[in-house]
């Protein structure tokens, strides 16, 4: 049986060359985009600045006024993510049920137009993207402008980001779920409410919590960020440590920030393992 | 290159005793079979010899010297020398057959041209080579997750050829060929040692290849050496002993009943004399 | 039971956490604050779209889509010279220091490293874009560690044994069989970096962030909604692009 040669040159050799080309002509580019200057590190300027600061690591800021002032920063952030977890989970609750097609009723007849129900929900659940899309430390920004610095305009804008991402998973966890015991409910004339908190509810909400649980800890991590552009807690404190290049006080506030970002973490392990 | 294993003795995560106590000393260019059933410790002293594993008792030397006590990069040039082919070729799926081939040679090239390889092949040609001799030059370029058993097994055996060591130790290179592929495969590996004055330890399963190919066999059981003769020494009765605890007929390539021609030399009591060449 | 619990718990912690930080409802919803808002708000309709401010909306967006390529393409190089020590192939003690820094360079949020970036590279795209290699190289070098351990180290070994200098040896024996996994791991990490890229400009690590401070600190809404829109779309961009290849990637054969 004639057996077939094998090419005497690689034939991966032109696809790999071809990629290699496509990759430097989009290399080159990006390099140029980002203003790639590995020398800017070591320039002298810069290494004198970086020296100084990074040398003040050491010792940590460990006096007692600046942990007062840490402290009540922390408890601060703790009550922006708790807070803005409530008023997201509020507005979430009631735009999950709006965007669910398990209570649609238009889909279990008589047929009076299941696009008229779509009307509504889809709309619906556009907002809940434009919520969640729009990272929450724009959000932050865009409200410190509204209503000022402070707390405030972290508590709102986890609200409104967090929402978004609560109401689209509560309305998975509801289809996903077994939807039948709501459509019987419906059918035997209950009203939409009455048949999503007898039918649905009592099964979605260890879920429902769970997820919930997790985005209180997520929001604990988003509040410290937050402060960076002056919606309250540490992060405020953070920035103004690194604007005054103290680097003792930025590696008290790295800590704790560490500390509480673990508690939150096993806090939110704790509940959701009790949960299950 | 030449061994000595003087009372070696290899044990296993601290438990198992691979190798009891193996005395066996092979010449530089000597062709060695060695057989025995599953678990004897065939593989166990491949991996002694070539310095993948370390005997816990005894001494090994090779080429007079004991490789443990070498520097690294000392070693790293004695293992250069020393080519291995696996049962189970360690070749990753998604490298192309002439990649895992030209890797034979990574512990002699220079760096850049172990780089360079990795974009473009070094020696396209050479690996050819090697893989016409196990029949398999037709799949160069191939993945070597599109291969079957035994021919992934022939790679092993190429990637080996490649290499040009001074010391080829097969663990059971064939057991996936059929048996005239591993005729010609052992075939192979014989007369390169031949050719090049390789020396060459192979364990195999099949006790019809070990006789016919082999001027000196090595029966082990139970990690110790039972017998160390040429094959027109060794009798029916040995086999069948070696191989009791097994299955009551050696295995053979083919397994067909082996045949050993009618005229076998009386077994001298302890001889260990290799063949004279 | 224990959710209800936990419910209740959560209700009176929230309302402990609105008294603690002195929200006032009242305040807000006070006719005067409520028309400040609503002037506020109306400023972002429309979105700026002459044809200067749209060009600069577009360097921005390149050069954010910069930043986040950039960045993670150097967080992968950089994740995985960690995460072959990480995943104890070169003895224990490195194993141990590998996987301290890794986790070290992940627990700080993007942003922090942004600043201190800032510090160290001065304001602009170059900080952003170490802000995120540095981050992302702690992440994509946990995952790749753990992708190393659970790959079988025989044909890493067996090279070894047949003389190989270690490096190379990992280059022929493992790093073929890990490398979709790498990519995909990577790909997918790009999708959180273009996000993480937006926004890194807003404390000076350039790209569309850095403009959106700009627009909001001169009280020009219209620039800023265009911005918002920018970043949504390359968002939409780069979720599709990942997604694509990881599928092309993945395909069987290739």
């Amino acid at each position: 049986m004639p057996v077939a040669l094998s090419p005497s040159r690689d034939p991966a050799a032109f696809p790999r060359l071809a990629f290699a080309l496509a990759a430097v002509l989009l290399l080159w580019p990006g390099l140029q985009l980002t203003e790639f200057d590995p020398a800017a590190l070591i320039d002298r300027r810069s290494r004198e600045v970086m020296g100084k600061f990074l040398g003040t690591f050491f010792p940590l800021e460990l006096s007692e006024g600046f942990l007062e002032l840490v402290l009540k920063s922390t408890l601060e952030t703790l009550a922006i993510a708790t807070a803005g977890t409530f008023l997201a989970i509020v507005l979430a609750f009631p735009l999950s049920l709006v965007v669910s097609r398990s209570l649609s009723i238009s889909r279990i007849g008589p047929r009076s137009g299941p696009w008229m129900g779509d009307f509504i929900r889809l709309p619906a659940r556009w907002l809940l993207i434009l919520l969640r899309s729009i990272p929450e430390i724009v959000w932050a920004l865009l409200l410190v402008r509204a209503v000022g610095l402070g707390p405030a305009a972290g508590v709102f804008a986890i609200a409104i980001n967090y929402s978004g991402m609560l109401g689209k998973v509560y309305f998975e966890i509801y289809e996903a779920g077994d939807t039948r015991p709501a459509r019987a409910l419906m059918e035997a004339g209950s009203g939409r409410l009455a048949a999503f908190f007898y039918g649905i509810f009592p099964v979605a909400l260890p879920e429902l919590v769970s997820y919930s649980v997790y985005r209180w800890e997520c929001a604990v991590r988003a509040s410290v960020v937050m402060g960076f552009v002056g919606a309250g807690g540490l992060g405020i404190q953070l920035e103004l440590s690194m604007r005054m290049l103290n680097g003792g006080e930025v590696s008290t506030i790295l800590l704790v920030f560490f500390l509480l970002v673990l508690l939150a973490d096993g806090i939110s392990a704790l509940l959701r393992r009790a949960l299950a | 290159m030449d061994f000595n294993l003087d009372r070696v003795g290899l044990t296993l995560d601290g438990k198992h005793r691979a190798i009891e106590e193996i005395s066996l000393g092979i010449a530089h260019g000597e062709r060695v079979a060695v057989i025995g059933p599953s678990g004897a410790g065939k593989t166990s002293l491949l991996r002694v010899l070539g310095t993948a594993l370390r005997p816990t008792s005894g001494r090994l030397a090779v080429e007079g010297r004991d490789p443990w006590s070498l520097a690294r990069e000392a070693l790293r040039r004695l293992r250069a020398r020393t080519g291995t082919i696996y049962q189970a070729p360690p070749l990753p799926p998604r490298q192309r057959v002439v990649t895992a081939v030209l890797a034979g040679r990574l512990g002699r090239w220079p760096l850049w041209k172990s780089y360079a390889s990795l974009a473009y092949p070094a020696d396209i040609p050479g690996a050819r080579a090697a893989l016409e001799r196990v029949d398999l030059a037709e799949r160069l370029f191939d993945r070597c997750d599109r291969l079957s058993g035994g021919q992934l097994q022939r790679v092993g055996v190429a990637r080996v050829l490649y290499q040009q060591p001074e010391l080829i130790l097969a663990d059971e290179p064939v057991s996936s060929l059929d048996p005239q592929l591993a005729d010609r495969v052992v075939g192979e590996l014989n007369r390169e040692s031949i050719a090049r004055g390789v020396t060459l330890v192979a364990s195999l399963h099949a006790v019809d290849l070990a006789l016919r190919w082999f001027p000196r066999v090595v029966g082990l059981r139970d990690g110790v050496v039972t017998f160390d003769l040429p094959p027109v020494r060794i009798t029916d009765a040995m086999l069948t002993e070696l191989y009791a605890s097994e299955s009551p007929v050696p295995p053979t390539q083919d397994n067909r009943p082996l045949e050993l021609p009618a005229a076998r030399l009386e077994p001298v009591a302890g001889a260990k004399q290799p063949l004279c060449r | 039971m224990t959710v209800w619990l936990l419910l209740l718990a959560f209700v009176l912690l929230s309302g402990a956490s609105f008294r603690y930080l002195g929200i006032g409802f009242g305040d807000l919803l006070a006719a005067e604050s409520r028309g400040q808002m609503l002037e506020y708000a109306l400023g972002f309709f429309p979105p700026d779209a002459s044809a200067a401010f749209l060009a600069r909306t577009l360097r921005g967006s390149l050069e954010t889509l910069a930043i986040s390529a950039i960045g993670t393409l150097l967080a992968a190089f950089m994740g995985l010279l960690l995460a072959v020590p990480a995943a104890g192939r070169l003895g224990l003690p490195a194993r141990a220091a590998s996987r301290l820094l890794l986790n070290f360079l992940r627990s700080i949020p993007e942003l922090v490293w942004a600043m201190l970036m800032v510090l160290a590279a001065g304001l602009g795209p170059f900080a952003g874009t170490l802000a995120l290699a540095v981050h992302t190289s702690g992440v994509l070098g946990r995952l790749f560690a753990e992708t190393l351990e659970n790959t079988p180290p025989e044909p890493t070994l067996a090279l070894r044994h047949a003389g190989s200098p270690t490096a190379l040896a990992f280059l022929y024996g493992t790093l073929p069989g890990v490398m979709p996994q790498l990519t995909s791991y990577t790909l997918y990490r790009w999708e959180n970096n273009i996000r993480m890229a937006a926004v890194l400009g807003l404390v000076g690590a350039g790209g569309l962030g850095m403009m959106l401070y700009m627009s909001l600190a001169l009280f020009k809404q219209g620039e800023a909604a265009t911005v918002i829109i920018a970043m949504l779309i390359l968002v939409a961009i780069v979720d599709a692009l990942s997604a694509w290849l990881r599928r092309w990637l993945g395909r069987p054969g290739s």
